[in-house]
């Protein structure tokens, strides 16, 4: 590849990063000559880009209300962190562990899920520990997923699975969820999957489908005869269903979060996957894990070996005692598992509220943290932002980058989680982010509402 | 069914090291198999960790993917004036999930369908399975002790400047080296260095430079950095672990240094793959650099304490294994030490290890009659050199003297069985 096109590739590459680098140097014939034999494997090719490294600088700025990026700004339970500092004065914790997973952890994650699933859970064979939800989504793609196959998606998705089933040199087939007509769009429940569009997707090729329920960004859970619907194409085209459930615990008053692998045939051809960090609101430990049977775990475990060995052990052994702690709560009201859903759902109503009172039409959240919400009804003159960004940048880009600029409101547009064909039906929403403490939501809505009069008294 | 994962699914050193850590507990053996210190990583370092924790909100959220920048940050001060280059802390500089993560990155940003990567022979093990991963070619070089004088010292294994050029096609597109070497130790003198640098430029190669254990050098051996030298900045993958620089491996915090248009590839997988680290494990690193930034060079140092006290334990277990006609191959670097055992007759009685390397015998067999664990060498081996390197184990001496006490009492009792008969 030439250095030229090189150069170019890195004028693409998101804000602050290596595009500056390239602009910078200069360099001389034979070096431009030997780099150019420098280039890169062809399995990241296209794959740079990346909305969170994007946003994310933007929204650093401290006077920005920073809504956007999904971490909490709530501090975590005191005993998680008392048990990770505990861990630390203990010699043995602060060497290598088992490489599959510490094991007080995988044995405690065999309690929950064993208690969860109804079944006997391996803690050896059954369960993998990983670097966050994203380091189980790497292995089982890396694990399962081969050149050639395709794996649906459902969109919106968390943006991360279209890049991971490229590497793995696979092809993303995509399915939106869409709006049942007539409604203008109330809550998360409002989305549905048509039946026959998702059987149409499935073909000789097709090694899984990628499901994330609590859905990120909308909030959506799956019911049990949606997920029944998945698992009868899964065992009639013998697919591999790989079920993002990292916000299984956060599930609003109502609703149920049913396990796709609990369905009948579908523990055998099922990974799930689940998250210390956004169970515990500790999305800073990167700590993960995946459940499902042996035959389709070690081949993660294989990935695991190859690609980091090991996870850390203070960070593991912590986790293993936050669940142990919880596991005796769980019905009472201090379990974590379900208190913190509680806390979340005052904040939820919170954020819907104030988002209203601004004109905006937010989309109430079955489950997880995050919650669309359509800015269209403002029209909002965005052409005082000069940008040098293509013209044809989606709406909600140009949006966010407004707000974050003018509003000093950081949010995540919503056409990050879809695929160019989807742009035009989710171009109006942005994604609010309200895992947020009290102060922060305030500050939010101090905005909010300055907006609505600052929109009046310029108009 | 699952192709690709077949070809690399094959069981890595790791995993039988796992192996021989069941037979090892099971046998109730002392073990200096396994590479890890079993004392604990220096309080300071401990302390930061502790004084993370309790920070914030924030240490306990996502930090920058690349790196938290507290510790890139620290990392580039403190590395620039070692390297002779001004290290871009945001450009320069990747976090990984312990260098295992980083080299990792390494092979899958860099090597594609095709690539021929030399790795030079003991190799660490994981290289060989990371190379086919990436859809690369694994080729080797060895490493082999010098004709003619005695072999004391990992000094008197040398790479042939003739055999690795030989080795270099159209299709190679980087060589490995690590440097102290696990498991023989040798730390690469500056001409050694300079004989790979000049092929790397001569035949434009990448360098992955694994130096985890740049700290541990020993009898005034110096770690150099191959990415100091002339034209190899810009080629280079330097790799270093927070885990063997502070004596806490199970933190897994590692890093890759190396010009930004290479290190940016990296940056993609890891994006795509883990995306971030651990924040506070991060954050207490960073404090222990800075801590060693200030004390750099001092007796307080704890990069002059460390390969101090390991000086000692790496003599004591040495003079332990002389004592039993064992020849030791003295460490210029690192935490292992190898031992020649042809000159120990042993009759196996195991049928069912007979397939195996005389090396992989000779360990089980140390485990189950004596109660003593190690690692056999011709695991650091391609299958078509290890049969030319199965009379020599691995020895772990990062370990505390009641440890090395023990194994003495061990290979005390061994020879007194030995002479009695």
């Amino acid at each position: 590849m030439s250095f030229a096109l090189q150069c170019l590739r890195c004028s693409w590459l998101t804000r602050g990063s290596a595009a500056i680098t390239c602009r910078r140097r200069s360099f001389s014939t034979s070096q431009r000559l030997m780099m150019s034999r420098h280039t890169h494997a062809k399995r990241i090719q296209g794959l740079d880009k990346n909305v969170w490294v994007a946003f994310t600088s933007l929204a650093a700025d401290p006077s920005v209300v920073n809504l956007g990026q999904g971490f909490p700004d709530i501090p975590p339970p005191s005993y998680v962190k008392e048990a990770l500092a505990k861990a630390v004065s203990v010699d043995r914790m602060n060497q290598y562990t088992r490489g599959f997973g510490h094991p007080p952890l995988v044995k405690a994650l065999s309690q929950v899920y064993g208690h969860v699933y109804g079944r006997p859970i391996d803690p050896f064979k059954e369960v993998l520990v990983t670097v966050g939800g994203y380091g189980s989504l790497f292995s089982t793609m890396q694990g399962l997923v081969e050149e050639g196959d395709e794996v649906i998606i459902i969109e919106p998705f968390f943006d991360c699975y279209v890049p991971m089933v490229r590497m793995a040199g696979a092809k993303p087939v995509f399915i939106p969820l869409r709006l049942k007509s007539g409604k203008k769009s109330i809550t998360s429940a409002d989305w549905y999957l048509d039946p026959d569009e998702l059987s149409s997707k499935f073909t000789s090729k097709t090694k899984a489908i990628i499901i994330n329920t609590p859905n990120n960004p909308i909030g959506k859970i799956l019911t049990r005869d949606e997920l029944q619907m998945i698992a009868d194409l899964c065992i009639k085209h013998d697919t591999l269903c790989f079920s993002d459930e990292v916000y299984e615990w956060l599930i609003y008053r109502g609703q149920q979060h049913v396990k796709i692998a609990t369905l009948p045939g579908m523990w055998e051809r099922t990974i799930t996957i689940g998250s210390a960090g956004k169970t515990f609101s500790v999305t800073g430990w990167k700590l993960g894990w995946s459940i499902g049977p042996q035959h389709l775990i070690r081949h993660l475990q294989t990935v695991m070996q190859n690609t980091l060995y090991t996870c850390p052990t203070p960070l593991q052994e912590a986790v293993a005692q936050g669940l142990m702690l919880n596991m005796e709560l769980i019905g009472q009201p201090e379990c974590y598992f379900t208190s913190l859903a509680e806390e979340l759902e005052g904040k939820r109503d919170r954020m819907a509220a104030i988002v209203q009172e601004a004109g905006m039409t937010p989309v109430i959240p079955e489950g997880g943290y995050f919650m669309l919400v359509d800015v269209s009804a403002l029209n909002q003159d965005l052409s005082d932002m000069k940008t040098d960004d293509d013209d044809d940048e989606a709406y909600d880009y140009k949006f966010v980058k407004w707000m974050i600029k003018k509003k000093k409101l950081a949010a995540i547009p919503v056409t990050a989680f879809v695929s160019d064909q989807s742009t035009k039906d989710f171009e109006k929403y942005i994604r609010l982010c309200f895992i947020k403490q009290d102060s922060t939501l305030d500050a939010a809505g101090a905005i909010l509402k300055n907006w609505c009069q600052t929109n009046t008294t310029s108009n | 069914f699952f192709r690709k994962v077949k070809v690399y699914g094959q069981p890595n050193l790791f995993a039988k090291s796992v192996e021989f850590t069941q037979l090892a507990a099971e046998y109730k053996a002392v073990n200096l198999g396994q590479g890890f210190p079993d004392f604990s990583p220096p309080q300071f370092i401990t302390e930061a960790f502790c004084k993370a924790v309790s920070g914030g909100p924030p240490m306990h959220q996502y930090t920058r993917a690349f790196g938290h920048p507290a510790l890139v940050q620290s990392l580039a001060k403190f590395f620039s004036r070692i390297v002779g280059h001004d290290i871009d802390p945001f450009e320069d500089i990747l976090v990984t999930v312990g260098a295992y993560q980083a080299l990792f990155c390494a092979f899958q940003a860099l090597i594609d369908e095709g690539d021929e990567v030399i790795i030079v022979e003991p190799f660490f093990d994981c290289y060989q399975p990371m190379v086919v991963m990436a859809g690369g070619k694994a080729v080797y070089v060895p490493l082999r002790p010098k004709e003619g004088t005695a072999v004391l010292s990992s000094g008197d294994w040398v790479l042939s400047a003739e055999e690795l050029a030989s080795k270099i096609t159209p299709h190679t597109k980087a060589i490995v080296i690590n440097t102290p070497n696990n498991p023989l130790g040798k730390v690469y003198k500056r001409e050694e260095l300079q004989m790979i640098a000049d092929l790397c430029i001569k035949h434009d190669l990448l360098c992955f430079s694994d130096e985890v254990y740049e700290w541990l050098t020993y009898d005034g051996a110096k770690h150099v950095k191959i990415a100091s030298l002339p034209g190899m900045w810009e080629r280079t993958v330097t790799i270093g672990s927070g885990g063997k620089t502070f004596s806490a491996t199970g933190w897994k915090v590692g890093w890759a240094m190396g010009s930004g248009h290479i290190l940016k590839y990296m940056k993609t997988i890891h994006q795509n793959s883990i995306y971030h680290c651990a924040t506070a494990a991060q954050e207490a690193v960073a404090q222990g650099f800075e801590r060693e930034h200030e004390l750099f060079g001092t007796p307080q140092s704890y990069f002059q304490q460390l390969p101090a006290m390991l000086h000692h334990r790496r003599e004591k277990l040495a003079s332990s294994l002389k004592g039993v006609g064992l020849q030791p191959i003295m460490p210029e670097g690192g935490y292992f030490m190898i031992t020649d055992i042809s000159s120990i007759a042993v009759d196996f009685k195991d049928s069912d290890t007979k397939d195996e390397n005389y090396d992989f015998r000779f360990v089980k067999w140390l485990i189950k009659e004596k109660g003593l664990a190690t690692i056999p060498v011709s695991a650091f081996y391609s299958p078509e050199h290890s049969k030319e390197f199965d009379k020599y184990i691995r020895f772990c001496f990062v370990k505390e003297n009641s440890t090395l006490d023990a194994a003495e009492e061990i290979l005390k009792k061994w020879s007194q069985n030995e002479s009695s008969h």
